[in-house]
């Protein structure tokens, strides 16, 4: 009897996640998804810079690799070049949220039928825990040793918020992976964002809200508890834009 | 032969990219190449292809690089501070050998510069143009023909070498109407495994990926590449020679400045000056033996430039020093005129005859 | 062996590019090399406007015209830039409704057409270029092949604007006539 294996759109390599980051997590809530909606074999996948730079080496299908940023344009060159084709980016805060701000805008803005997978671990990861464009007030990093300080440095870059204000996108929602209930809301929102696409509707974004215990200088299980107390306070989750359903936030 | 039109040499590339199978275009506007954009917006929804204006260059290249990562025609066109912000995308382009066309219809620089013709991105074209071990192919048309010719020939060679291909031109060339025949065979495209297309579950994925950890894989992967760049090297140079045959003295320049220069070639022979010239087509790969053949026969060379003086190293290398090389040039979007580049070949058939 | 250098300068809205790529496409139909070269600013409308077009038996060289055996010049500010460019012996046409002035130099032919003033009396008053072209053709021997000129027209006029042809054609003839 299986009791626990890994999705077929998942490779069998071992991913260098560090433990307790909720990378892994999602690439499972991904993987099932393409899974369950057999769509391997047609999708194309558009991995970032930042931790996930290494994604192409995870998921099953065709896989690209994007520059700093820029995988919602290569996601679109991909997607106009093979529309029948399913194809996701997987994307960091500093990725999707500084640098590739004007990709990720104007490919939300064409409603490019395209999936979005955003986590938003309030920090630099793989650069080892600067500040993010989505790091919190207050927050110290390695780059904002004494806390961010929102009169130097701006307020965090909510991301839902500003693209459900645009007339283009489908569907803009925000997920958290901290506890069962919070994943398998998550995973509900990874399958309709694919879903979308599969239907021909348009971008859809899904943010998650995740964590860094090693730049967060936390232990996983503290680094769980601060998504709740200080992370979805801030990220409130819920579904910012739903064309095909009047209830928004 | 279909009859001969009209046309600017900008809408040329267009349509040749188009005759040549590129159903994607991706470009933002900026002068003095945005005719291509705007022929390219006009035609592709008529010829079931795909035009968008991105948000920026930097997005263009990008969607560029995913189309390119599919394996289907691609191109983007842009003037040189445009062609700057592209450099990322060209990095990448060569890192994950993804083939593309790339049209730079020159302007003046540095900076924002100005909107007149010019040659100074040579350097930038010919050197890499971005950060990391890398070459693209470089054309250097010199009539609305040849704009449309090197288009079609670009996307092949690209294609077969698996690089990015660079129509690099200027604002003369993009600007003015000559006519031209587009009567071409269009090739069957070569297959590509490599690309990314969905596995249908029947291979191992594709990946397009220009990253490697491990400094042993990225060195030899830049060795295989430049591999491949010295076989290009060897078989993939072009230029034209104008009556270099008994020539004392070789005017060279490319593009535009080859056409004022040839002017003044025929002005000097008339003259009775022993004067020929060497056009660069391909800059990437520099024509090096075309000069090589002039060693021993000419005693001075004149590089006729719209820069500073670019190619004039290039050309420096390949005579290996052997022939002195002097630069006749205007910069800034002025062009050099055929009674200057006359004045530089008196002057130097005066001294070396002296 | 022969090659003529065309310059045509005048204001952006004029027409200069237009009737510059009739003559391009009279030679092109006459199977002569041909070269068309427009000036080109950031202004869209009202700045100078020129454009150099190149006919010749041989290939054409530098396609940028910097002493023309004929200016059309619509404007003062055209005569006055480059009337001492054209080649000794060659010809300046004149918008004579335009430029309130005489060409000083005695080693051309110069032809003084009310270009402006003729295509407003003809209810026609954005084709002066044309009426003044008109002349040009005469003169440079264009207008032996009239059928030429006719079909250097019909390819210049888009099928869209098919309904411009006989205008245009008209006011081809007031200039040659005038």
């Amino acid at each position: 009897m299986v009791v626990f294996d890994k999705p077929n759109a998942l490779r069998d390599v071992p991913l260098h996640y560090c433990p307790g980051c909720t990378h892994g997590i999602v690439h499972r809530l991904v993987a099932e998804v393409i899974d369950e909606l057999q769509i391997e074999g047609r999708t194309i996948g558009v991995a970032p810079v930042g931790c996930a730079v290494m994604a192409y080496d995870y998921f099953n299908c065709d896989m690209i690799e994007a520059a700093h940023g820029r995988a919602p344009a290569v996601a679109t060159g991909v997607k106009r070049a093979l529309p029948q084709n399913i194809v996701f980016t997987y994307q960091g805060d500093g990725d999707l949220a500084s640098i590739g701000m004007a990709e990720t805008v104007h490919s939300a803005a064409r409603n490019e039928n395209i999936t979005i997978i955003f986590i938003n671990n309030a920090i630099y990861g793989m650069t080892g825990g600067q500040m993010a464009p989505t790091s919190l007030p207050g927050q110290i990093t390695q780059t904002s040793p004494y806390g961010r300080k929102v009169e130097d440095c701006g307020y965090p870059v909510k991301v839902c918020e500003m693209l459900s204000q645009l007339d283009g996108p489908e569907y803009i929602t925000r997920v958290a992976v901290n506890n069962v209930k919070n994943v398998k809301n998550a995973k509900k929102a990874i399958k309709k964002a694919f879903e979308n696409q599969v239907n021909g509707k348009g971008f859809s974004l899904v943010e998650v809200v995740s964590t860094c215990p090693t730049n967060w200088g936390l232990t996983p299980q503290d680094a769980l508890k601060w998504v709740d107390e200080k992370m979805i306070p801030y990220y409130p989750l819920g579904v910012y834009k739903d064309r095909s359903n009047t209830e928004v936030k | 032969m279909a009859d001969k039109v009209l046309m600017k040499g900008n809408e040329a590339i267009a349509e040749a990219a188009i005759i040549a199978g590129c159903k994607h275009y991706f470009g933002y506007p900026i002068t003095p190449q945005t005719e291509i954009a705007a022929y390219m917006a006009k035609r592709m929804p008529k010829v079931g292809g795909v035009f968008l204006q991105a948000e920026s260059e930097v997005a263009a290249i990008n969607m560029v690089y995913g189309v390119a990562s599919t394996g289907t025609r691609v191109m983007t066109s842009s003037s040189s501070p445009g062609i700057s912000l592209k450099g990322e995308g060209l990095s990448y382009l060569a890192g994950a050998d993804l083939p593309a066309l790339v049209v730079n219809v020159q302007r003046g620089g540095p900076g924002l510069g100005g909107i007149q013709p010019s040659q100074s991105d040579y350097f930038q074209a010919t050197k890499g143009g971005a950060h990391g071990d890398f070459h693209m192919l470089v054309f250097a048309p010199a009539s609305v023909q040849e704009m449309a010719d090197l288009t079609v020939k670009g996307f092949d060679l690209a294609d077969k070498y698996r690089m990015t291909s660079m129509i690099l031109a200027d604002g003369t060339l993009g600007q003015m109407m000559e006519p031209v025949s587009l009567d071409y065979e269009v090739k069957a495209p070569i297959e590509k495994p490599w690309a990314a297309t969905g596995t249908q579950l029947k291979r191992e994925h594709n990946v397009i990926n220009s990253l490697y950890l491990k400094p042993e894989k990225l060195e030899q992967t830049n060795f295989e590449r430049f591999d491949r760049y010295k076989q290009i090297e060897e078989s993939e140079a072009m230029y034209e020679e104008y009556l270099t045959e008994d020539a004392e003295i070789i005017v060279t320049a490319f593009g535009i400045a080859s056409r004022v220069a040839k002017n003044a070639v025929n002005m000097a022979r008339a003259q009775g000056i022993k004067v020929g010239l060497i056009r660069p087509i391909t800059l990437w790969p520099f024509p090096k033996q075309a000069y090589q053949n002039v060693i021993g026969k000419a005693k001075r060379i004149i590089s006729v430039e719209l820069s500073m003086g670019q190619m004039i190293e290039d050309v420096r290398l390949a005579v290996e020093c052997k022939v002195p090389v002097t630069l006749c040039n205007r910069t800034g979007g002025m062009i050099v005129s055929p009674e200057q580049v006359l004045e530089s070949i008196i002057n130097a058939s005066k001294e070396v005859n002296a | 062996m022969k090659t003529t250098n065309y310059l045509f300068a005048g204001f952006g809205g004029q027409g200069i590019l237009f009737s510059g790529k009739v003559l391009a496409y009279k030679g092109l139909t006459d199977g002569k090399n041909v070269s068309w070269l427009p000036s080109y600013g950031p202004e869209m409308r009202g700045g100078t406007a020129n454009c150099s077009v190149i006919v010749s038996d041989e290939a054409v060289g530098s396609p940028i015209v910097s002493n023309p055996n004929v200016l059309i010049a619509m404007n003062l500010p055209s005569l006055d830039a480059y009337e001492n460019s054209v080649t000794a012996g060659g010809k300046i046409f004149v918008d004579s409704s335009l430029v309130d002035r005489k060409v000083l130099r005695t080693d051309v032919d110069v032809y003084y057409i009310p270009a402006t003033s003729l295509a407003s009396d003809n209810k026609m008053p954005k084709l002066a270029n044309m009426i003044i072209m008109g002349k040009v053709l005469k003169e440079m021997g264009e207008f032996d092949n009239e059928d030429g000129v006719v079909n250097a027209l019909k390819k210049v006029i888009s099928a869209k604007h098919a309904d411009m042809l006989e205008i245009n054609l008209n006011a081809l003839k007031i200039g040659k006539d005038y």
